[in-house]
């Protein structure tokens, strides 16, 4: 077999053993791996409570992975979502994907729990249940530290210790299985560490046809200024955005009450990189290399992290935000959350920020204490049980992230549709309205936008399966990657077949969310953005969004997605599509 | 869909790639929409069914693209490849389809942005929007025009073309013109506001798709204000510049310029080196043409000289240098700035001119129109004597 190993790890920790299995050929062929696969295996459980020790928790590669296909070194983490009650995945970077394709499983499936904190080793396709009683409370860095010469380690810190629902796992020190609360799973099954590492080789049908197909990609990178260019996130990291939200106005501020934040000029990438001159990091086997780290190993934070902890909170000082990134990390939380959470206290409470109270609160979401109790629960909970649900900036719980979709029609349906709450990876529609690429899109018109969406979630569903990074959709298409998807596996599909097996993994996720009593009424956005102004200037106005142009525009894309006008599937559409 | 399909339709009967009337454009959201019913709707509803895009455009192209698509998916067999920069950058190869059926149709887009249906027309889609299937119908029309005049040039020289190629050639020469003389001057330096920038790039971009020098989307301009380089953004049209031109400070204050050109490092590089303020960049056919014929044989480079030429080349005397598009190691960033010193302009093998300005636009747009007249004397002049040597500037 090419591409595949062909082998899945099932790991039993309420029984303390493990087995392997070997997965049907034309499930591979259906679901590819990664995301896709993962989504495949949690389906028949996903009704489960999250911590119901028979809820799965999945990491799967893809056929990718442990090759030189161009950013490939990247896989998926899947299970329910404490924080969401969806389908909760995420999209890690780092060595793990690789190392576990190396010991030689293309995924592995967690059931189960430890009656102790435990920590699971894999070796070359040996796996062991460790004692992990001794690493209870730690941080990444330290419990990192002690995991030293394992491999890749994918870790959880004391957020999820202590039932921060939306608490990250970490992989390698500072790549984040984030946003849905994934770390609290492992945490749930007493896991406190995994650790993966092998020799073995990925098979590959054809490496001459490999090297050519990344040639073109490289090429295709080489001419994106969004990658590649002078300002590009190659050389400022995903911070280089920020700026052009500012220049936008829809950068999200003072809890989403308006999209402009007068202090951006003080706190963007450039500032950044000329205090902490930080070096180029990336995920394994990637040449974009997104990742910014300073000399003495300070993270740089993503921008999303950036803008909601300065923006949205009205924090203008830069080495806070840095000092909120590290805490996020070392405590595994999820710092979009995290941050949109703060701003719903700060609305609710009417308390301002200072960068001591900032930083004071996050450690006490992630230790449990005070009122950082309640604020681990999220910014969903948190404004219901104080009595102010619309404080709320989130969707289906999920707390949204830093594109204010007043400035963005796309990105406020992908918003609502996204099959794990407020997302802007699902459809990611920064791409065509703010990016340009592979061309623009008008982002003041819901017009074509249902089927655009619903395509690039199909685009992305797919992406996130091979596995490869988003970013380098930025420029290359699956044109290029079926190439390279043919030369490792020797599978003859088209950009257009990849592309149709991300809408079956995509519906099979919005079958697992209707399962579980998802319809229309939760794809939908907080009322804020109906009925306020995000900005009003000289320069340009973002206005309240026309809630029947959005309904509308919801309607055409349950159409585009073969779902019935409440957003529930329908058995034609999932026959049609082999689910 | 209405304003999409006036604004798209008008774009093919103004850039001369479509006669009015004849283009068929599709878009889907929740359904299919169309400029106008066509017999052939149900064939392209088939395929929007079958395949995920949003838009699509049918047409057939007007001469002298026709005939020269036509006489290239004829010999080509199941694909066309042409050797421009871009095409083999973004496009790969052109697949072509003698039958006009949606079945192959569907198996030709599922690999492919286009697919030139022999006898029919050219079928392009997008994904996202009608713009991607407007660009590829335009890039198909371009890169098989520099390709079919390369390759008559170069089968001028190792021999005699058979009588077809004679054929077609000597009737699609009628439809190619020198172009235009500038008669009127563009915007004058200096500029004192920002506002005054805009007007003078936006002036240029509209001027070069105007003259027909170049087609909307192939090309980028900038221009130098004080501490900021104003550029047009990438992925945009020429003639609609207007709120698509970024603000690219040179002390590196701020990303916001993440959408410029492609082509920014080269631009600022370029106003480093030379100290001008104005630079145009366009992809004129004859020079891109002519840019590819390389006398030179034997040569360690070849196959790969739009990445690294060991000569020093020239057409009509001006520089021709390898690179390609963007930022890499292979980046024109690294060759055009040192070549355009003290040079009325560059070209770039297979990709288009590099011209400069001290303080406006008039200078640059000059010498771009005039390289591209050069050029285009300097083809049908080799046509006509093969073996004659090599012109040197020609204006």
């Amino acid at each position: 077999m090419f591409g595949w190993c062909g082998k899945i790890a099932e790991i039993n920790l309420s029984e303390g053993e493990h087995k392997t299995f070997l997965p049907d050929p034309e499930i591979l062929l259906k679901f590819i791996g990664g995301k896709g696969l993962a989504g495949y295996y949690l389906k028949n459980h996903v009704t489960l409570d999250w911590d119901d020790p028979g809820m799965p928790l999945i990491f799967f590669t893809g056929p990718l992975v442990n090759t030189r296909s161009p950013t490939s070194g990247r896989m998926t983490v899947m299970s329910r979502s404490p924080l969401t009650g969806t389908v909760g995945d995420s999209s890690a970077g780092g060595s793990f994907g690789t190392e576990l394709k190396k010991a030689g499983f293309d995924g592995i499936i967690i059931k189960g729990k430890s009656d102790r904190l435990c920590g699971i080793e894999i070796d070359d396709g040996e796996i062991i249940i460790v004692p992990a009683s001794h690493m209870a409370g730690m941080q990444i860095g330290l419990a990192g530290s002690m995991l030293k010469g394992k491999g890749s380690h994918a870790v959880i810190g004391p957020a999820a210790e202590n039932g921060v629902l939306f608490s990250n796992i970490i992989i390698d020190g500072h790549f984040a299985a984030g946003r849905n609360g994934l770390g609290l799973i492992l945490a749930s099954k007493m896991i406190k560490y995994i650790t993966v590492r092998g020799t073995k080789k990925t098979k590959i049908s054809d490496p001459e046809e490999l090297d050519k197909a990344r040639q073109d990609i490289f090429r295709l990178v080489s001419a994106s200024p969004v990658l590649s260019g002078n300002y590009g996130i190659s050389k400022y990291g995903t911070a280089a955005l920020y700026d052009l939200m500012d220049a936008r106005r829809m950068m999200p501020s003072d809890n989403f009450r308006k999209s402009f934040f007068s202090s951006a000029r003080l706190m963007n990438a450039s500032s950044l990189k000329k205090k902490y001159r930080p070096k180029d990091r990336g995920c394994r086997g990637c040449n974009i290399l997104c990742k910014k780290i300073s000399g003495n190993g300070t993270i740089m934070p993503e921008f999303e992290t950036l803008s909601h902890f300065s923006a949205l909170i009205g924090n203008t000082d830069i080495e806070t935000v840095v000092s909120a990134n590290t805490i996020c990390n070392e405590t595994g939380m999820d710092s979009i959350s995290a941050a949109a959470t703060l701003s719903c206290f700060s609305e609710i409470s009417g308390k301002r920020f200072t960068p001591a109270y900032i930083l004071d609160l996050l450690n006490d979401m992630a230790y449990k204490k005070n009122e950082g109790e309640k604020l681990g629960k999220g910014a969903a909970r948190y404004a219901r049980t104080t009595g102010h649900p619309e404080s709320a900036m989130t969707v289906k719980g999920q707390e949204l992230p830093a594109y204010d979709p007043r400035g963005a029609y796309g990105m406020a349906l992908s918003y609502a549709t996204s099959t794990r709450g407020g997302c802007h990876l699902r459809a990611y529609p920064v791409s065509h309205e703010i990016l340009r690429k592979p061309v623009a899109t008008d982002r003041f018109t819901f017009e074509g936008k249902a089927r655009i969406i619903k395509t690039c979630e199909d685009l992305n569903a797919v992406v996130d399966s091979l596995t490869a990074c988003k970013f380098i959709f930025f420029a290359a298409s699956l044109e290029e990657y079926s190439r390279v998807f043919h030369a490792v596996t020797g599978i003859n599909y088209s950009g257009q077949d990849l592309i149709k097996t991300g809408e079956r993994i995509y519906y099979n996720e919005r079958m697992m969310n209707a399962s579980n009593g998802f319809s229309a009424e939760d794809d939908d956005l907080p009322a804020r953005f109906f009925n306020s102004f995000g900005y009003e200037g000289k320069d340009m106005t973002i206005g309240p969004i026309n809630r029947e142009d959005f309904l509308k525009a919801r309607i055409n894309y349950y159409k585009a997605r073969g779902l019935d006008e409440n957003g529930m599937p329908l058995t034609e559409t999932a026959n049609k599509l082999g689910i | 869909m209405e304003n999409l399909f006036f604004k798209y339709e008008k774009k093919l009967v103004e850039s001369g790639l479509a006669i009015s009337g004849d283009p068929l454009l599709g878009i889907l959201d929740a359904e299919i929409e169309w400029n106008r019913r066509d017999g052939s709707q149900k064939i392209f509803e088939k395929v929007f069914e079958n395949l995920n895009i949003n838009s699509l455009i049918f047409s057939k192209p007007k001469e002298p693209y026709y005939s020269i698509i036509n006489y290239l998916a004829k010999i080509s067999g199941k694909a066309i490849r042409p050797s421009d920069c871009e095409t083999r950058t973004f496009f790969h190869d052109l697949p072509v389809s003698l039958e006009f059926s949606a079945d192959s149709i569907i198996s030709m887009l599922k690999k492919r942005k286009c697919v030139i249906i022999q006898g029919h027309g050219i079928i392009s889609y997008g994904t996202v929007s009608i713009e991607q299937a407007f660009i590829t119908f335009s890039s198909v029309c371009f890169s098989c025009f520099v390709k079919f005049f390369s390759d008559y040039l170069s089968a001028l020289k190792s021999g005699r073309p058979n009588n077809d190629f004679i054929n077609i050639f000597e009737k699609v020469s009628n439809f190619t013109a020198p172009p235009p003389h500038l008669n009127n001057s563009l915007l004058k330096s200096p500029f004192y506001t920002d506002k005054e920038v805009f007007s003078a790039i936006c002036e240029a971009g509209s001027l070069l798709v105007g003259l027909k020098l170049v087609d909307s989307f192939f090309g980028n301009i900038s221009f130098r204000h004080d501490d900021t380089l104003f550029i047009s953004q990438t992925g945009s049209s020429l003639d609609e510049l207007d709120g698509c031109i970024d603000l690219c400070p040179f002390d590196g204050s701020s990303c916001a310029c993440i959408t410029a050109s492609s082509e920014l490092p080269a631009h600022l590089e370029i106003i480093k080196r030379t100290g001008h303020k104005a630079i145009l960049h366009g992809h004129p056919k004859f020079s891109v043409i002519l840019s590819m014929d390389c006398g030179i044989r034997d040569c360690s480079s070849k196959g790969v000289c739009n990445i690294k030429c060991p000569f020093e080349r020239d057409v009509c005397g001006i520089p021709v240098v390898s690179g390609e598009v963007g930022s890499g190691s292979g980046g024109l960033c690294n060759t055009v700035p040192a070549a355009i010193i003290d040079k009325p302009g560059v070209i770039v093998y297979g990709h288009g001119i590099f011209t400069t300005g001290a303080d406006d636009f008039n200078l640059p747009f000059t010498n771009l129109l005039e390289i591209e007249n050069a050029c285009y004397r300097e083809y049908f002049k080799r046509v006509s004597n093969p073996s004659a040597a090599p012109s040197q500037l020609g204006f």
